[in-house]
């Protein structure tokens, strides 16, 4: 999907967060990666629809973003956002989060959207669990019943803000395996993430924002092994420092 | 074998030993009540039952009919102010916030007579009955609207986001997520607000609406059978509200997914 980034600029209360992104280029699986508060989270809010940029333009394939709500209410069902938290519905079970969207939003019957909602399950190895609600789940069985509710209107792509990083190492695993997994499928995503060794392995391509700025950008192969600019040299080098 | 004073390590009680235990301590409480009526010497006599029946189902109607007319205005006032609360709109918001601390940091008797011999008479409410279910209501709406505003600041933000993000309007927002939160956390507490208002109800009496409790004061009055009139009169409002708190425990208990 070609994204087009033109003078992205977001003022929280008058602080600036981001300073002008500027970004073109194909995304299949993008990683974002940076030092905490640089603006990773709010640049993808912005692009999900969740947040209106202070200044500046995006492209979706040519299309702009809207700023109308009505219109912001349609590009979003056109994306699959997974939070840090899930931010699945308390009150649903783990089917009937990701069946009500299906049904409320994308216009599904509710044998067709049932349906769905356990064949996505299952795969996803939650099968037993499909009535269970969010409070009798783990923590990576919670993120898969996020991640079920995101792909399930099969979206244009896939936007995710730190979907591991509440999470123990063993269940950060079963997410980044899913996550794997679906990329092998072709489902295109774009992660904020802090596991460098999925940016590298498992997303073709990874944007560094430090500052409010994007930094550096490139294939994650080539932005691992041979960092250019100082600042990503820096942040690579304090994280190696920790990693066996 | 355990110990069958005490509950097992989860807090629960089996089915038998709850009913034994609940059973002994309904008698001890019985027996105390018996041994003080029997050291002031007052025999009870329930006769006047038989006798004033027509007048107490009366009055145990009117105070169904108060408490479930005051049950339905109250929450007509209750809801709007808990929003208000959070208004932007500071006027209101203050507004808001200070109808509920008056009503609650003053006792329902001084609000009866303020409202009814000052506020009533300028205004020319002299209907004593519409005028009870408005004060009761207006008490009562203070209460709802704290329970309500607890339960407002407790839908996280994050569930409001991913609603967005997964395509909701924002009345699909409120179909789909705010109302149905919103009534399993508040129901088992408004269920509990019914029962105050049912025995708060009984204080309308001071302003002579003849419910329940200010026909008793009448019974007693011509019978002067006060022991046996009250003690009839609480029996009767134990039946009201020990059901309804009943259901208010069953409805926390289906409603607990959150936790």
């Amino acid at each position: 999907m070609r994204i087009e980034m033109r003078g992205v600029e977001k003022n929280f209360d008058g602080v600036p967060v981001l300073k002008g992104i500027d970004f073109s280029g194909d995304v299949t699986t993008l990683a974002v990666i940076g030092p905490s508060g640089g603006g990773k989270s709010t640049l993808l809010r912005i692009l999900g629809g969740l947040l209106q940029p202070t200044a500046g333009e995006i492209l979706l394939d040519g299309e702009e973003v809207p700023h109308d709500e009505q219109g912001l209410v349609r590009y979003r069902s056109s994306l699959g956002f997974v939070f840090q938290d899930g931010g699945l519905f308390h009150h649903l079970s783990a089917r009937e989060n990701v069946a009500l969207p299906l049904r409320a939003v994308h216009g599904m019957g509710e044998d067709e959207a049932r349906l769905r909602a356990d064949e996505l399950l299952r795969r996803f190895g939650l099968g037993e669990e499909a009535d269970k609600y969010p409070a009798q789940l783990s923590g990576g069985q919670r993120q898969r019943v996020a991640i079920a509710r995101a792909v399930a209107p099969r979206p244009k792509m896939l936007l995710l803000d730190e979907p591991t990083s509440a999470l123990d190492p063993e269940y950060t695993c079963e997410v980044l395996d899913l996550l794997r997994s679906l990329k092998d499928e072709g489902t295109r995503f774009i992660a904020v993430t802090h596991e460098m060794g999925f940016a590298r392995r498992a997303c073709d391509e990874v944007a560094f924002l430090c500052g409010g700025r994007l930094v550096e950008h490139g294939p994650s192969e080539r932005v691992f092994a041979d960092p250019r600019t100082p600042e990503l040299q820096h942040f690579l080098g304090r994280l190696l420092e920790w990693s066996a | 074998m355990r110990n069958p004073l005490l509950a097992d390590a989860d807090g629960r009680a089996r089915p038998i030993q709850a009913a034994v235990w609940y059973l002994v301590v309904i008698v001890l409480v019985v027996l105390f009540f018996w041994a003080s009526l029997a050291m002031v010497g007052v025999a009870l006599d329930f006769s006047f039952v038989a006798r004033f029946q027509v007048r107490i189902l009366d009055g145990l109607l009117l105070t169904l009919a108060i408490s479930a007319g005051s049950l339905v205005l109250s929450l007509v006032i209750g809801l709007p102010v808990a929003v208000g609360q959070g208004s932007r709109v500071l006027p209101v918001r203050y507004l808001c916030d200070l109808y509920v601390k008056l009503v609650r940091g003053t006792p329902l008797l001084a609000q009866i007579y303020l409202f009814f011999y000052v506020v009533g008479t300028a205004w020319g409410v002299e209907n004593r009955l519409v005028a009870g279910i408005v004060i009761l209501s207006v008490f009562s709406g203070a209460y709802i609207a704290e329970i309500v505003r607890g339960s407002l600041s407790s839908l996280d933000a994050g569930q409001l986001e991913a609603a967005r993000a997964v395509g909701f309007t924002r009345a699909q927002t409120m179909r789909y997520v705010v109302v149905p939160q919103l009534v399993s956390r508040t129901l088992p507490a408004l269920t509990g607000q019914f029962a105050s208002i049912v025995k708060d109800s009984s204080l309308l009496s001071v302003i002579a609406v003849v419910e329940l409790t200010q026909t008793m004061r009448e019974i007693s009055a011509t019978t002067f059978n006060l022991f046996g009139t009250y003690l009839f009169l609480a029996g009767l409002y134990l039946c009201l509200t020990l059901p309804i708190m009943f259901v208010s425990r069953a409805f926390e208990r289906r409603l607990t997914y959150a936790h």
